[in-house]
């Protein structure tokens, strides 16, 4: 424990004092310039060093936050308000969430059909894998305004544009997986089928599906991350009501960093947290049977 | 498995007047079957002009060094590969329907276990196939599983269970279908030499106590002398049948004890000079 404890300890406070330090560098000229307006002295005494560095850290719209402010709003943001107000992140953690895990099932369905027809039918591997490959290389900032716009004007607004958005870039590590698991199965495992003269159905359920498995679960890590990416990148050309896309939006509106700080914080954190579900969700049912 | 249980006893009788009264004695007919894969240089002859006759209840060995083509006519057998030109017939049917009826069970050099699944699932797995109900299956599992000594290992996973282990599963799995007919693929061929001297002495009690015809494939002269009732050696490049001896010099019941007497010699030694023969030094 202590091994691992360790070096995670170590390189977090080397980062948060890179982080300070940083914060200081970009701060200082205007830290500088605004005690100079109020009349202090700002030259290179110890003394006025250490009033610069104060104020370099306390500024309300620095360029670059101290670790210290971003927790501090955070801490007010998540205490201070019911969770279901819009001056709570949790509230808005959750709506992202919501597009995130919405897209991510239908990227699910979506890949997994892709996987199915690509494996069983030689045709669709050659028409269709190109555009699948295709589809990846458009910028998701170019084509998630369409989308909205698209939808939007057959009258589908709200959750669901996001959540296509977030489909549109889950499917493809979904597919290349699926692809990949449902072909991994061993040809003796395959003969066995034949030799017990099971259906085409039947082998895809009872062999293909389940080999395909860990393969599913590798992609599913990369597509919860690129989804909560995907709804946020959603939330901005909606005009940010809501949502984490929507913090971000506000914040750079009104140079609120510590705003988007905060918001960045939070996007990551629900990445992190939906990968351990998912890694969980792994555990639970390939842990006994996959520890080969 | 050191004494065969009653209900062992009971099958092999019922098989036996069975034999006696409808059932043709012939299993397996193959006149002048060829096997030819085309290959990007030139066409590789797996099996040429093959007649090999295997009667109800016969324990026969194919044997040969590898190439010889004795994995091929295994699976032309089980319809895991079409012959080129012959004829061949299971049970009076074409390998295709034998095989759309089940009526073979197949052990594979590999256990072939699915990893996701427990020792017990994985025997289940062919009857859930042919719509038994789950009170048959688990009836039918457990069964299979006392018959190969593993019973309390149910809800192990393969990866939990040694070789030996694996390939008990994997022959109960085969059992599990009740076929008349077991066909084997060098099943212990990845096993040390004592689990396998312990394997073959269970194979062969359970071959006597269930009746059942088993065509087996190795490479290993003692192991097929020691099992079969009747020996076919095959030679390479192309595949063919060299010889067929018989062991009706050995009793029906086999113990270890046999492959000290001169009768297993006997048929040793033959079996090695057919090896010998078909042997092209030159490669």
């Amino acid at each position: 424990m202590i091994s691992r404890v360790l070096p995670v300890t170590v390189m977090t406070l080397l980062l948060l004092a890179a982080w300070y330090i940083g914060a200081a560098w970009l701060n200082w000229p205007q830290a500088a310039e605004t005690l100079a307006r109020a009349g202090k002295p700002t030259g290179f005494g110890p003394a006025d060093f250490k009033d610069v560095l104060a104020q370099a850290y306390a500024m309300k719209r620095p360029i670059l936050p101290t670790p210290g402010q971003v927790v501090a709003e955070l801490w007010n943001s998540l205490t201070g308000y019911a969770p279901t107000s819009p001056r709570n992140l949790l509230f808005h953690t959750w709506v992202t969430a919501e597009a995130a895990l919405t897209g991510l099932a239908m990227g699910l369905l979506l890949g997994i059909l892709l996987a199915a027809g690509i494996v069983y039918t030689r045709t669709l591997e050659a028409s269709l894998l190109p555009w699948v490959i295709a589809s990846q290389t458009i910028p998701i900032l170019a084509i998630a305004p369409m989308i909205v716009v698209i939808l939007g004007n057959i009258g589908l607004t709200g959750l669901l544009p996001k959540a296509v958005i977030c489909m549109y870039l889950c499917f493809f590590p979904i597919t290349v997986g699926m692809v990949k698991g449902l072909r991994s199965a061993d040809p003796l495992w395959l003969d066995l089928m034949r030799t017990y003269s099971a259906s085409g159905m039947r082998a895809f359920w009872s062999l293909r599906l389940p080999a395909s498995m860990p393969f599913l679960f590798a992609s599913l890590k990369v597509s919860v991350a690129i989804s909560v990416v995907g709804a946020i990148v959603g939330e901005l050309p909606t005009g940010g009501q809501a949502g984490l896309g929507a913090r971000l939006l506000s914040g750079s509106y009104y140079g609120q960093t510590v705003q988007i700080w905060a918001a960045l914080i939070m996007a990551s954190l629900l990445s992190v947290a939906l990968i351990a579900v998912v890694r969980g969700l792994e555990l639970v049912l390939l842990g006994r049977a996959g520890a080969r | 498995m050191t004494s065969p249980n009653p209900l062992d006893v009971r099958e092999t009788t019922a098989l036996r007047q069975g034999s006696a009264q409808s059932v043709p004695p012939v299993v397996v007919e193959a006149r002048k079957l060829s096997l030819v894969y085309p290959t990007a240089d030139k066409p590789v002859t797996a099996l040429s002009e093959v007649d090999l006759t295997i009667a109800r209840g016969d324990f026969v060995s194919l044997i040969g060094p590898s190439g010889c083509g004795k994995t091929t006519l295994l699976r032309v057998i089980a319809d895991l590969e079409r012959p080129t030109s012959g004829h061949i017939a299971i049970e009076g049917m074409t390998p295709e329907q034998a095989r759309l009826k089940r009526l073979y069970g197949y052990v594979f050099q590999a256990p072939a276990l699915y990893p996701w699944r427990t020792v017990e699932r994985n025997v289940m797995l062919p009857l859930e196939i042919m719509g038994l109900s789950k009170a048959d299956r688990q009836q039918r599992a457990r069964e299979q599983l006392e018959r190969v000594g593993l019973v309390g290992f149910e809800r192990k996973f393969p990866w939990q269970l040694s070789g030996g282990m694996q390939q008990r599963v994997s022959i109960a799995r085969a059992l599990a279908l009740q076929p008349d007919l077991l066909l084997m693929d060098e099943p212990f061929g990845a096993l040390d030499e004592i689990t396998r001297d312990h394997l073959n002495l269970h194979l062969t009690q359970l071959w006597r106590a269930t009746g059942k015809t088993c065509v087996f494939v190795t490479h290993s002269i003692a192991e097929a002398v020691f099992l079969s009732t009747r020996i076919v050696v095959m030679s390479p490049r192309p595949g063919r049948i060299l010889d067929v001896i018989d062991c009706n010099t050995l009793p029906r019941e086999r113990t270890l004890d046999i492959r000290e007497s001169p009768e297993f010699a006997a048929i040793a030694h033959r079996v090695r000079e057919g090896l010998k023969e078909g042997h092209s030094y030159d490669d």
